[in-house]
């Protein structure tokens, strides 16, 4: 029974579906998959190219979601980082259409490097939910309008981190899907997303965490799944129940996330480990179909794109591999050091560092290169967007967009 | 851009009696664990939301009787309504605003709040108050505050006045609050030659009785109930993890407090220290204990068990936790229990913790009997024994 749930993921990296194409709606974009199918978004860089600069109300990793012409964000401010914003701005001129603000509920320490607004928010077209560090969900229409609110480590006292939660949510079938975990009141939610009553709730490994769910989309009529990764392995839960289908249990990330592409999921453990989902029902978890070694991820996610994954060490190496068998095709050396996972449109990676030198890559070449760059001169954490034919950079203070028009 | 119209729907739910039942404003102020009328509550924002300027007085009003949860909604009404009359021009209140924000028994976060408004709208005349609040019970109005005090010492410093820049950094410290501030005034009142008794400007706790090590083998200790959870006996002997135990004492003169249980009950892993304190209170009421601690603990008061976190080595800092208390006046019980787990990294040595006692506000209440503040951390050495168990 398992596995044949899993039949119908072979053909998850074709059918996921958003609302519009260009839209950005989750972290990491559709799928959580770092690939845009806009082939517009400029591969030669200069300065001109800055559309504007956003000052933003507050410190923030999290990515800004496109939607249409607005974009959505969240920062988080105060002398004790307790004030969560989230805000709309028109994508054309960085201009706000409106703005909210909320007290945070849950503690609301982290580390330095990161902050209160580091989770990135998701929409499932309708609605935005933004969490936050301190483990606040906000509900709200597209137009600002709060629909509900709650604070998990209110709901749950023990539910936190000390250096900080990162996991970004993801929306599926009406469930708002939440990982929080942690060293001490460790669990994954399922939230309905018309009340933000809990659907669900299962216990998870009591070790912190700071990777995404992923959401494995199946053929239209079938639940879907999440991947819930943590440093022992991947737990698959449906989505509107919780209910575990299967489990991968040769280790995982707790910072970098799974990418699933091609029917596969690549997981970035012992270096990064390919996953075939099982296609018969006597099979009880995804059969490994690579691992190499050499493909470490460090803080950032694999990238695939259609079929050669990308990797990007603590080093700034850059590694091409095929994604059908992870044998190398080629590497290159980057300017580091990196915690945002690149992206990727038409046949070019953008990877942002995070003294803000953004890097262009053009992978058609034998040997990969990088074609051009601009050194925004900003400190960069979060993954950048894409969307409407630009690039959206969010740095500690600003959000940038880099496009032609 | 245009005010909405109110639909229908909205009126007949706005028109229902402030604060009966079923207002809106009742229905937000429901709102609780787990979603709890959650749905009703969508509604009620919804049309709070679309509500004319006059319904901001009710919101303000409902904010002092609100949860840290059901603020937030109260708030998400309030910012729609006011981002919606500045933009198509509506006056708003700002009388009943003001009176609101200077009038302290209200709540500070709400009063803040009323701030931020009428600093978009009356931004002058806001400005002008911000003096007032050096000594607000607003954290956030008093921190503005602070900070122009320290702007201008910091101008009486740089024009070479030497003692009037002390003064008014003094006078600064007197009102600080906030852990930043407070650390960059004491900087400069000691780069001006004068002492700062951090310690107890915080309030923390310096003088305590320490037992242990008793054992947390594969964490257990965390839910263990040692010998000192069940009874204080100051003379009392007890078998520990590495021989016979019994009560010390252990001052800290540490500048934010720390407690550092390694030199005294020996540097050990795996491992749970209890600290005991007689608080003599000058005052019966509310108050907050405030613990800063990157090792798994709990926190007894007057007998009862507060909280307990088993989180080990993600980092502390002052008042990363708030535990609301009431005081009694005279004789108060604090025990914490500090469990230390088996991770050997160089990051994972320490063993201990801070706690304060303050009010809301962050105001220090020292101990009717509060000793001096020692001068400089205790040196005293584990026991041979105590050491022949740590790890490699």
């Amino acid at each position: 029974m398992k596995a044949r749930i899993f039949l119908s993921c072979l053909i998850l990296g074709l059918t996921q579906a958003s609302h519009h194409a260009a839209d950005w709606l989750q972290f990491r974009g559709p799928g959580g998959s770092s690939v845009s199918q806009d082939s517009a978004i400029p591969t030669i860089l200069s300065e001109s190219l800055i559309a504007w600069k956003k000052p933003l109300p507050g410190r923030g990793i999290s990515s800004p979601l496109a939607i249409g012409d607005r974009l959505y964000l969240t920062a988080s401010s105060g002398p004790d980082q307790d004030r969560l914003h989230i805000f709309c701005l028109r994508a054309s001129d960085g201009s706000t259409i409106w703005e909210r603000q909320f007290w945070a509920t849950g503690r609301t320490m982290t580390h330095a490097k990161i902050c209160v607004a580091t989770c990135t928010p998701c929409s499932d077209g309708k609605f935005l939910y933004a969490a936050f560090s301190s483990n606040d969900v906000v509900c709200l229409d597209l137009n600002g309008t709060l629909v509900w609110m709650r604070g998990l480590t209110r709901d749950y006292p023990n539910a936190s981190n000390s250096l900080g939660m990162a996991s970004s949510p993801v929306v599926v079938e009406n469930t708002l899907v939440l990982s929080v975990e942690n060293d001490s009141e460790s669990f994954a939610i399922g939230l309905d997303t018309a009340q933000g009553l809990n659907r669900w709730k299962i216990q998870r490994p009591k070790v912190s965490n700071w990777t995404s769910p992923v959401v494995l989309q199946r053929q239209p009529g079938e639940a879907s799944l999440i991947a819930l990764m943590s440093g022992s392995g991947i737990s698959f839960v449906e989505a509107s129940s919780g209910v575990e289908k299967a489990h991968f249990d040769g280790g995982g990330s707790t910072v970098s996330s799974v990418t699933l592409a091609n029917g596969m999921l690549y997981v970035p453990t012992k270096g990064t480990t390919a996953l075939k989902l099982p296609a018969e029902a006597s099979e009880k978890a995804p059969e490994v179909l690579w691992q190499n070694g050499q493909m470490i991820n460090s803080t950032v996610s694999p990238v695939v794109v259609r079929d050669r994954v990308y990797t990007l060490n603590n080093a700034g190496i850059l590694k091409c591999s095929s994604a059908k068998d992870g044998e190398k095709i080629w590497q290159l050396r980057t300017t580091g050091p990196y915690s945002a996972t690149p992206v990727a449109a038409g046949e070019f990676l953008y990877l942002i560092n995070e003294k803000g030198l953004l890097q262009v890559v053009d992978t058609k070449t034998p040997e990969g290169a990088i074609t051009s760059t601009l050194d925004l001169q900003d400190t960069f954490i979060g993954t950048p967007s894409l969307a409407d034919q630009a690039l959206y950079l969010r740095s500690d203070k600003f959000l940038y967009r880099i496009s032609e028009k | 851009m245009q005010t909405r119209p109110l639909t229908l729907a909205s009126l007949l739910l706005l028109s229902s009696v402030a604060f009966s039942e079923e207002s809106p404003i009742q229905i937000l102020l429901s709102v609780g664990a787990e979603g709890l009328n959650n749905d009703r509550a969508t509604a009620a924002v919804a049309a709070l939301s679309k509500a004319p300027v006059a319904e901001l007085s009710n919101l303000f009003a409902a904010l002092n009787q609100a949860t840290d949860l059901s603020a937030n909604y109260l708030r998400a009404a309030i910012d729609s309504i006011v981002e919606r009359a500045i933009a198509s021009k509506v006056p708003l209140p700002n009388s009943e605003l003001r009176a609101f924000l200077v009038d302290t028994q209200n709540h500070p976060k709400a009063r803040r709040l009323a701030y931020e408004i009428l600093q978009k709208v009356a931004s002058k005349e806001t400005a002008e108050l911000l003096p007032t609040f050096v000594n607000d019970p607003s954290s956030e109005l008093r921190y503005d505050a602070v900070a122009q005090l320290i702007q201008s010492a910091e101008k009486q410093k740089l024009a070479g006045d030497k003692p009037a820049a002390l003064a008014a950094f003094k006078n600064a410290l007197n009102v600080a609050r906030q852990d930043g501030q407070i650390a960059k005034i004491a900087w400069e009142i000691r780069d001006l030659g004068e002492e700062v008794d951090l310690p107890k400007h915080f309030g923390f706790l310096t003088h305590w009785k320490v037992i242990g090590p008793f054992h947390n083998d594969a964490l257990a200790g965390f839910e263990t109930a040692f010998p000192p959870e069940t009874e204080w006996k100051p003379d009392a002997e007890y078998e520990g993890k590495t021989g016979r135990v019994k009560w010390q004492d252990l001052a800290t003169g540490e500048e934010y407090g720390k407690v550092d249980l390694n030199p005294v009950l020996g540097e050990l892993k795996e491992v749970t220290g209890y600290a005991h304190n007689d608080f003599n209170s000058p005052i019966e009421g509310p108050a907050e204990i405030r613990l800063g601690c990157k090792n798994g603990w709990k926190i007894w008061f007057n007998g009862k068990l507060l909280f307990g976190r088993d989180e080990y080595h993600r980092g502390a800092r002052i008042d990363q936790y708030r535990l609301p208390v009431t005081l009694q006046k005279g004789a108060n019980k604090l025990l914490v229990k500090v469990c230390q787990n088996a991770d050997v990294k160089d990051w994972t040595r320490e063993w201990e913790f801070q706690l304060r006692i303050c009010d809301a506000s962050g105001t220090a209440i020292l101990a009717v009997n509060r000793p001096p503040t020692p001068k400089a951390e205790p040196k005293t050495a584990p026991a041979k024994s105590q050491k022949k168990d740590r790890k490699p």
